[in-house]
């Protein structure tokens, strides 16, 4: 890293990329994997990037205090009588003003930096190109839903009504919005070659935007603790060219498993290591449920609660309209077994659906 | 006996508890119970019990209480480390087909204890315990503000500690991380006691770190010698002070957010569960507008003590006081606005996520300043490389690298990648290894020979510092690139086995600091056993600047025979160079507080109650709230909390010190 | 103290320690002041986890539904009488008239639980209907920041019949005034608190 790569803050940026984009390709050589500083979709590299512009930056000032720490410690050493000493000099105006403001500029550089770099690479921002240069207007996202499971992932895919858990695949230089959940406890989405984390919750959905650009299986895994299951909640990620991805969709409809409520409610269950499954098709309205946490029949989405709380809520009419779960949560994933407080309750939908219709 | 009886006696405590059956706990349990009935025994042997009650358990004097913080950090930096090695071990071993040796359950618990051990049970009773060794003795003070406070705070300590370990033996701790995000941490993922362990834990040593950072705020504030105005109080002070401020405005929102989630726990509210409205996020959000500040709260006092040792031992004034104190209030006041960097990647706006970004990089700002300062007050300084000096250049390498890690893991796109990553785990402990600890044990070593009266060994001083410094960058490099390799926390095994050798790597660098950990215990051992070798009767061995060196070492229990008058920065560097004399004559009785067991026992049956509310034992909980309400009670009528050592006393103890300073000469 | 300090420091430049007794001014109760603030934080949070939860209703009942109006109109005057009585009672303890004193505080303590019954009434009520805690986030965040603020002026009532105790042995020498005037601070700390509840909760929640 020579900071006199830098004439100017200015034109820092594409110019120091320029000369630093060898670096990545200098680690490769070294023989590991250094994924994050060598990913494959369009989106981690901005943010590879920015790391580098960032540690720079911040070696210029970070170098030459090390440098000064150490040649002080050995020049001012009590043995060396022919250094000056100097007890009482405490204070100079002009170093002072020197010693805030280096640090300050480097931070009101880096803080444009970030300001600009945080809203062009924010997950919830569509993306506006494919690669330098390539411009993603005219090429339609390839939507995938994601729910964080016990200990597993579930990536459904609107478009082509099919699901499938712990594999992911995608197009190559097609843009993929995720949108993601999460059944029980918090995790985080992250494929390290493709573009960085985001959190799947319960209850809620994040987003994101993202783009791979080489074909090729790719990690990916939870990368918040979740459990006891955390440590294999990981799935392969395939790049695939479009008509690679186009027989995989279809190999994966010509299956005959379907994923509605009830298998949702199975697959739900707390497991570790869970084989690759796929499904030929899926209920069109599973992953809203999901979010809402209604799969369950009988129970109230939380969209409709919200609505309803928006109102005033239901009064006191809707103070017991309140039911429990067959089976309880805590049984599934405690040890100590549900004895303390009984069932898990939920609030009831306010129309039953007919057993029917909850298939 | 019916089974409704025993669970009415035991609550949900069985035997299955007991962990029998798992040798590494039981092969723990035995190590821990020969050692503490060794020690019973050699305190019984030797008729210490009395000893110990009358000057040490029960005393109300801030240089003992300091002390006992300290060993307690000592104690459960042991355990915290163990915990350390194993996962190394563990994440060394568990690739492929091998499991390694510990399953799921048991290292998910080694992680979560590990991180709450070392932040709440060993970095914070050491910043408190250096605290009120030094504090007090700085600003020319007898004791602190409330003295008992200060005993029933360290008590409590004790027993948020007492309780972590009792979940070894009995019961589990949590499998959460040291943060307990709900909905793991609620009942519905976490039903068992780990979690409750956690927060009793949490809460019963949060109540002392409270009380104990009221009592060192009113102490600067009010019992500064006269003429110690806050612009000549000595940086250490400062950042004790704005450490303590931090301390009382952030401590209780972490008490009301365990509370929250104890009442969602044992109340079944819902108040950060998924069904009902409740509102998990918010949990997140409120334990890092504690957890961030608390971050400052470990390393301003680290701070302090390395403005201390610099100037001490370059033999020259600190460069930049008055921008050292702006820098250190700036940091205090900014680390309340950065929390949201924890979790930029929970889809925060963008630009919500820039400004906290942008808020966490300008504490570098200041920061950067303090670090000038330092190396500043080198130049032109005639540096003496004993031990604290050492550990001050250690940490100025170091911490400057994970300084420059954190500002980047706060520009939010570069920690979409590195969130939650072994770069983060390399950077957190690179500042608080780098920082808080080498800080810690500078301070220990300079305040050592003030404590005890003699010096710490200084061969076996480097020999700790250097297993240090290199075990660090040994352990925590790897991570660092693991975490740019995209490998998470907190997995306890692994699948591609190219990532081993650093893994191993890793565990060797764990295995040289803890040579270092062997060379401190080593160094205190024979030091004690040096003593006579190691003596320093000045009081003030390394040249000091500040009022602590201008008493004896040990100092009286009154500290100074007569209040000291300062009339400028560094008050017994300007008495020195100004020829002070030690007063020999004109002593009078001194008024100072008495020794009371109030707080071995309040501190005593709070741990009892926080036990029977962990395995719901509701009679001993209901036994226990009263008791401790009672005894509160009962305290609140003893009067008698102080009394007057005799002038003769005085004279007794001034005499021998100045026979001592004679016979030095 | 300190001026008289100031001005020694001032005379004699080379003077460097007091030969007379060296008294710091008490710091009792700026100590208090700073726990004081600290619980206010703890306020601060289950105030602030009111604003987040305080409209999820889990499809129950809110505010509107549930809150007594009149009723709590009463028990705020009950709070606010108690704290115009404390000042009585702070007034002839200044005075050293013990005996007015401790009436004042046992009839501040009898305001005092009034308020805590007819909170606990409130309390019953509300979870005979089905209300309780446990029904929404709303309801859970409603009954821990009142019942906080509940569990805080009943251990203020413990503390005032122990000081009455003591006031009564001991009479009113410094110690005690001192102590009083803690739970003075406490005791009006507590009113400033409620006042914000019966804003931000009930009126808030009912309008």
């Amino acid at each position: 890293m020579r900071p006199k790569l830098l004439p100017s803050p200015r034109v820092l940026a594409p110019r120091v990329l320029a000369r630093l984009a060898l670096l990545p390709a200098l680690l490769a050589l070294g023989g590991c994997d250094w994924v994050v500083m060598n990913p494959s979709g369009d989106i981690a590299t901005q943010q590879r990037d920015l790391i580098i512009v960032a540690t720079v930056l911040m070696l210029l000032i970070i170098v030459p205090v090390i440098a000064l720490t150490l040649f002080f410690a050995w020049k001012y050493r009590r043995s060396n009588e022919d250094a000056p000493y100097d007890p009482d000099w405490h204070h100079s105006t002009r170093l002072e003003i020197v010693i805030w403001a280096a640090p300050l500029v480097i931070i009101t550089i880096l803080g444009a930096v970030t300001w600009t770099s945080t809203h062009l690479l924010d997950p919830y921002r569509p993306l506006d190109r494919l690669a330098p240069g390539r411009s993603a207007q005219h090429v339609k996202p390839l939507k995938v839903q994601v729910v964080a499971l016990d200990w597993k992932w579930l990536f459904i895919y609107p478009e082509l009504g099919v699901a499938t858990v712990n594999e992911l695949a995608a197009p190559v230089d097609t843009p993929i919005d995720f949108q993601l959940t999460s059944s029980s406890v918090m995790n985080s989405f992250y494929v390290p070659a493709l573009a960085g984390q985001i959190y799947a919750m319960p209850g809620m959905t994040t987003q994101l935007h993202a783009v791979i650009n080489k074909p090729g299986t790719f990690d990916g895994f939870s990368a918040n603790f979740s459990g006891a299951g955390f440590s294999h909640m990981r799935f392969k990620f395939h790049g695939m060219s479009q008509a690679n991805f186009d027989r995989w969709a279809a190999d994966v409809r010509k299956g005959d498993q379907r994923l509605d409520g009830p298998r949702y409610l199975v697959l739900e269950k707390p497991s570790e290591k869970a084989p690759v499954q796929k499904f030929a098709s899926v209920d069109a309205g599973l992953f809203d449920k999901a979010v809402n946490r209604c799969v369950e029949p009988g129970k109230m989405c939380q969209h409709d609660m919200m609505r309803i709380d928006a109102n005033g809520g239901l009064g006191m009419a809707g103070v017991y309209n309140v039911t429990t779960l067959e089976y309880d949560k805590r049984v599934r994933r405690g040890q100590g077994g549900g004895q303390e407080g009984g069932l898990r309750a939920f609030v009831a939908a306010l129309c039953a659906p007919k057993p029917s219709e909850a298939r | 006996m019916s089974p409704d009886l025993v669970k009415f006696i035991f609550g949900r405590l069985t035997w299955e508890a007991i962990p029998l059956h798992e040798p590494i706990l039981l092969g723990t349990f035995i190590v821990v119970a020969l050692g503490g009935l060794t020690t019973l025994g050699l305190l019984t042997r030797y008729k210490l019990w009395g000893y110990l009650w009358r000057e040490w358990l029960t005393s109300v004097d801030h240089k003992k209480i300091g002390v006992m913080y300290i060993i307690l950090a000592i104690v459960m930096l042991l355990r915290g480390f163990a915990d350390a090695l194993m996962m190394r071990a563990q994440q060394a071993m568990a690739f492929g087909d091998n499991a390694g040796y510990l399953p799921s359950s048991h290292y998910d618990q080694i992680f979560t204890a590990h991180g709450v051990i070392m932040i709440f049970f060993v970095a914070m009773p050491l910043v408190t315990g250096l605290m009120n060794l030094a504090v007090p003795l700085q600003i020319g003070a007898r004791d602190v503000a409330f003295p008992f406070l200060n005993n029933f705070s360290f008590w409590m300590t004790v027993g948020g500690a007492v309780t972590v370990m009792l979940s070894l033996f009995v019961g589990e701790f949590a499998r959460t991380g040291w943060l307990a995000y709900p909905p793991l941490s609620n009942l519905a993922y976490s039903p068992d006691v780990g979690v409750d362990y956690y927060i009793w834990a949490l809460q019963i040593a949060g109540v002392g770190t409270t009380l104990s950072g009221i009592n060192l705020v009113v102490t600067i504030i009010k019992m500064r010698a006269p003429g110690m105005s806050l612009m000549k109080m000595p940086v250490f002070t400062w950042t004790s002070l704005c450490t303590n401020v931090l301390i009382v405005a952030t401590f209780p929102i972490l008490t009301a957010t365990l509370a929250l989630l104890t009442a969602d726990r044992y109340l079944y509210t819902n108040f950060f569960t998924n069904d009902f409205g409740g509102n998990p996020m918010m949990y997140v959000n409120l334990i890092w507008i504690w957890g961030h500040p608390e971050v400052y709260i470990l390393i301003l006092p680290a701070f302090g003590v390395f403005s201390e040792v610099v100037s001490t031992f370059c033999g020259k004034r600190l460069f930049g006081y008055s921008s050292m104190v702006y820098a250190t209030v700036v940091i205090t006041i900014l680390s309340y606005l950065v929390w949201l960097h924890h979790f930029f990647t929970m889809g925060s706006g963008a630009s919500v996520n820039s400004f906290f970004g942008i808020t966490t990089m300008i504490i570098s700002i200041p920061t950067g300043a303090k670090i000038f300062n330092w190396l500043f007050t080198m130049y032109r300084g005639r540096i003496r490389y004993e031990v604290p000096m050492l550990w001050t250049l250690g940490f100025m390498v170091t911490f400057v690298i994970g300084g420059m890690t954190g500002v980047l893991l706060a520009v939010p796109p570069a920690d979409f990648v590195l969130h939650n990553s072994l770069f983060l785990i390399a950077h957190f402990h690179n500042v608080i290894i780098g920082g808080v600890v080498f800080g810690m044990f500078a301070g220990i070593t300079y305040w050592f020979p003030k404590a005890f009266g003699f010096k710490l060994d200084p061969f076996w001083g480097k020999v700790s510092f250097w297993c240090w410094l290199v075990g660090f960058w040994v352990a925590f490099t790897p991570l660092y690139v693991l975490g740019l390799m995209g490998v998470t926390r907190r997995v306890s095994r692994f699948e591609d086995p190219s990532l081993q050798i650093w893994f191993v790597i890793a565990a060797i660098g764990a295995v040289i600091i803890l040579g270092g950990i062997v060379a401190f215990i080593v160094q205190i051992v024979v030091s004690i056993r040096n003593r006579e070798a190691l003596r320093d009767e000045t009081g003030d061995p390394w040249g000091g600047r500040t009022l602590e060196w201008s008493t004896s070492s040990p100092p009286p229990a009154y500290n100074f025979a007569f209040t000291p008058v300062v009339h400028q920065l560094d008050a017994w560097w300007d008495m020195k160079q100004r020829g002070y004399g030690r007063p020999t004559t004109g002593f009078i009785p001194i008024h100072m507080p008495a020794n009371t067991g109030a707080g071995v026992i309040l501190a005593g049956i709070s741990t009892v109650l926080g036990f029977a509310l962990i395995w719901h034992i509701w009679w001993l909980a209901a036994v226990s709230f009263v008791a401790l309400v009672a005894a509160a009670i009962a305290h609140t009528f003893n009067f008698k909390r102080d009394y007057y050592i005799p002038a003769e006393e005085v004279v007794r103890v001034e005499d021998a010190r100045t026979e001592a300073l004679r016979s030095l000469t | 103290m300190a001026s008289h300090a100031h001005a020694l420091i001032e005379a004699d430049k080379n003077r460097f320690h007091m030969t007379e007794e060296h008294h710091p001014e008490n710091g009792t109760l700026l100590g208090f002041w700073i726990y004081l603030m600290s619980d206010c934080l703890i306020f601060a949070v289950l105030f602030a986890t009111y604003a987040v939860l305080g409209r999820s209703y889990a499809a129950g009942p809110s505010g509107a539904d549930l809150f007594d109006l009149p009723l709590v109109a009463v028990n705020t005057g009950l709070l606010l009488f108690s704290s115009i009585t404390y000042g009585f009672a702070m007034l002839s303890a200044q005075a050293g008239r013990k005996t007015p004193t401790l009436v004042w505080l046992a009839i501040t303590g009898l305001f005092g639980l009034g308020f805590l019954s007819l909170e606990l009434y409130e309390f019953a009520k509300l979870i005979h209907e089905g209300a309780g805690p446990q029904r929404s986030a709303f309801l859970s965040s409603f009954f821990t920041l009142v019942g906080t603020h509940g569990l805080h002026v009943t251990f203020g009532i413990i503390w005032l019949v122990t000081l009455m105790v003591q006031v009564g042995r001991r009479g009113l020498d410094e110690a005690m005034k001192r102590r009083l005037m803690c739970l003075s601070m406490f005791w009006h700390f507590l009113d400033v608190i409620w006042i914000g509840v019966f804003s931000f909760v009930y009126l808030l929640g009912v309008l």
